[in-house]
């Protein structure tokens, strides 16, 4: 059986302090090449669970596991550089260094990936992905502050899968758009994650766009939350 | 790529990060500077008397005979007569020997008697002999030699007529006995440029009609009579002497150490100015602790404002994080933006001082008699520069602490 690009088991996480918010995932799996929508309303933990398997934060307990690395076995160093190898991640808004060039923006992660800079092409690969993404030419000179908010989520695509990793991360990278600017967006983006045959899995409150997606996950399915009132 | 990108992320705030810079260049140039006028100081301050071997006075202090023989600074309390300074002379050890007899003044400068040995005998700045900027040496009774402050102060020429005020700070002039400018010498930098000579006959001949601090009543002797006198001086201040041979220092300052018939002292310059500079040396180190302090707030001032910009640049470090990077590349970074900007500052900083070294170096030697070098950085000065950066990595140490705990509490998302 090919192992799954993410899978969760009895995972319980709390972010510290007294009354931190606390989930505890008893399963959720994403299979490779699979694409998942994970919705949820607003504080619901969705950015906390995205924080988990991109191994930012450790679980308490249980196994959270990326394309067969099983994260707990891990130091913390070698969850960051493991992050860096087989995750691209992709925010909601500000995405990039405003001060550095967009092909400085899309290199980055390579610096601290050995391997996956050895799979990447380097700057041929990022002209690549930005002309696949609709970018105009000359971009990559260009300093990253200079870009429409559209052009920058899209640059944050190109980062996120140069070197092709085994699973993209989204939190609501479309949510800052306009509807039809989002409508184009994620056509661009689906399209350049299907040629690099990684996993997506991206989170949003936004039913709506369920229709794109392999799978629809309701996170109060897969999640107890708990949240003392503040 | 990281060391590029912290650069451009510096020139991205180029105004605040540019502030800082400057703020430490110039305490870093204060900081050398200081420094270089303390080295620059202390060498001329060694260079005010050379070629000497012995300075002879009445018993006092080392410091006291060393401040008014050579900087003609305080009072005389005794004199040494002029049978001891006969004895002196006629030591087989005695190279040379040159009287001075000071008590007089000339408006605020001091009127030294002494023989035209002096013009040759006198050496400052490791050998440098005096020269005449215009005129010569004493040849009449009644000639003046003056030093460039003098002239400069007063502006004097040649051939101008000085009267000589009897005592320090007193209203009775010699005016019965005007002296005529006959030379006026080059800057030394020493306390010779504020010094009036005159012969050490002619102290006695304008004390002819004199007893302690009065005029005779009624009794003035005609110049003419005078010249005709014999001005032998009782006795003398001090006296400067050379040796015939280094080995004879020891043995001579010795025996006038221990002269019977009146206590005398004999200094080595040398040893005698080192014993000043020590005391001097209090406010050197006052001075040099307070530029060290304006390096330090300036340090301070960029702790500041690398933990003010922690706060917007939060998101920044999310992005390295989420990217791979470690939480302790994120401590390196700011550490080395620090270190940028300290190593910037101090270059900045030792270029200033070299400029304004450059631009003030004729203006300070005209002032002061200060010839600051020029000099390819000293290891001290290197060492100074590495300090500082050193200690600017250290305090940015704080802020990037800050940095690493924020980073690590944010997770990869910063609520904004
Ligand atoms: N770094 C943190 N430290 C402590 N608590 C945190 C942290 N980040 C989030 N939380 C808490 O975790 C809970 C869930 O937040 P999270 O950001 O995961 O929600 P979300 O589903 O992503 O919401 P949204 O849709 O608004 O982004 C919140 O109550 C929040 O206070
Ligand atoms: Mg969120």
């Amino acid at each position: 059986m090919e192992k799954p690009a993410l899978s969760l088991s009895d995972v319980t996480f709390a972010w510290p302090g007294k009354g931190g918010f606390s989930l505890s995932c008893p399963a959720f799996t994403v299979a490779q090449g699979e694409r998942v929508l994970l919705l949820g309303a607003s504080g619901s933990g969705k950015s906390t669970l995205l924080s988990l398997i991109c191994g930012i934060v450790a679980a308490e307990s249980g196994q959270v596991s990326v394309a067969g690395t099983e994260l707990g076995s891990l130091s913390a160093g070698q969850r960051d550089r493991f992050r860096g190898e087989a995750i691209g991640v992709i925010f909601q808004q500000f995405n990039l260094l405003p001060y550095a060039s967009v092909a400085d923006n899309i290199l980055l992660p390579l610096s601290f990936a050995p391997k996956r800079r050895d799979r990447a092409e380097g700057a041929m690969e990022a002209e690549a992905l930005c002309r696949a993404l609709d970018l105009p030419d000359g971009i990559m000179d260009q300093r990253a502050e200079r870009l429409s908010v559209g052009q920058q989520q899209r640059v944050a695509v190109a980062r996120a899968l140069i070197g092709a990793p085994p699973l993209i991360v989204a939190d609501e990278p479309a949510s800052a758009l306009d509807a039809s600017t989002q409508e184009r967006f994620l056509d661009l983006m689906f399209a350049q994650v299907a040629q690099a045959g990684s996993s997506l899995l991206m989170v949003s409150h936004d039913a709506r766009l369920g229709a794109r997606f392999d799978r629809v996950v309701e996170i109060d399915n897969i999640l107890q939350a708990q949240k003392v009132a503040v | 790529m990281i060391l590029r990108l912290a650069f451009r992320s510096l020139m991205a705030r180029a105004l605040t990060v540019g502030m800082t810079v400057l703020a430490i260049a110039l305490s870093v140039a204060l900081f050398l500077g200081v420094e270089k006028l303390r080295t620059g100081a202390k060498a001329s301050f060694a260079d005010t008397i050379s070629g000497t071997d012995l300075i002879v006075g009445a018993r006092s202090g080392s410091v006291q005979l060393l401040l008014y023989s050579v900087f003609r600074i305080g009072n005389v309390t005794n004199n040494v007569t002029w049978e001891s300074y006969q004895d002196i002379a006629a030591r087989p050890q005695v190279d040379w020997i040159v009287p001075i007899s000071l008590g007089d003044s000339h408006r605020q400068f001091r009127v030294m008697g002494t023989t035209p040995a002096f013009f040759e005998r006198y050496k400052y700045r490791g050998g440098r002999s005096l020269t005449f900027g215009a005129g010569q040496s004493l040849d009449d009774l009644y000639d003046t030699v003056i030093g460039a402050d003098v002239a400069e102060a007063l502006g004097y020429a040649l051939d101008d007529p000085i009267v000589v005020s009897h005592g320090l700070a007193s209203f009775s002039d010699h005016d019965d006995q005007p002296f005529r400018v006959a030379g006026i010498l080059e800057k030394t930098g020493t306390p010779v440029d504020r010094t009036v000579i005159v012969g050490l006959e002619a102290i006695e001949a304008i004390h002819v009609d004199w007893k302690g601090a009065a005029k005779r009543p009624g009794q003035t002797t005609p110049v003419e009579e005078i010249r005709q006198m014999d001005l032998t001086p009782t006795a003398i201040t001090a006296a400067l002497i050379g040796t015939k041979s280094r080995l004879d220092i020891f043995g001579l300052q010795r025996w006038i150490n221990t002269y019977r018939q009146e206590p005398l002292l004999a200094v080595l310059p040398g040893v005698a100015l080192q014993e000043l500079w020590q005391i001097v040396g209090v406010a050197e180190r006052a001075l040099i602790g307070v530029s060290a302090m304006v390096v330090v707030t300036a340090l301070l001032g960029m702790m500041a404002m690398i933990l003010s910009s922690l706060n917007e640049r939060r998101r920044e470090m999310a992005i390295w994080r989420a990217m791979g990077a470690r939480p302790r590349t994120i401590l390196g970074l700011l550490v080395l933006e620090a270190v940028l900007m300290a190593a910037t500052g101090a270059l900045l900083g030792a270029l200033l001082l070299y400029a304004g070294l450059a631009l003030a170096r004729p203006a300070i030697d005209a002032a002061f008699g200060l010839w600051l070098p020029i000099d390819p950085p000293s290891g001290r000065e290197a060492f100074t520069l590495a300090v500082v950066i050193g200690a600017a990595a250290l305090s940015s140490l704080l802020p990037a602490l800050r940095a690493y705990r924020l980073s690590l509490a944010d997770g990869m998302m910063v609520r904004t």
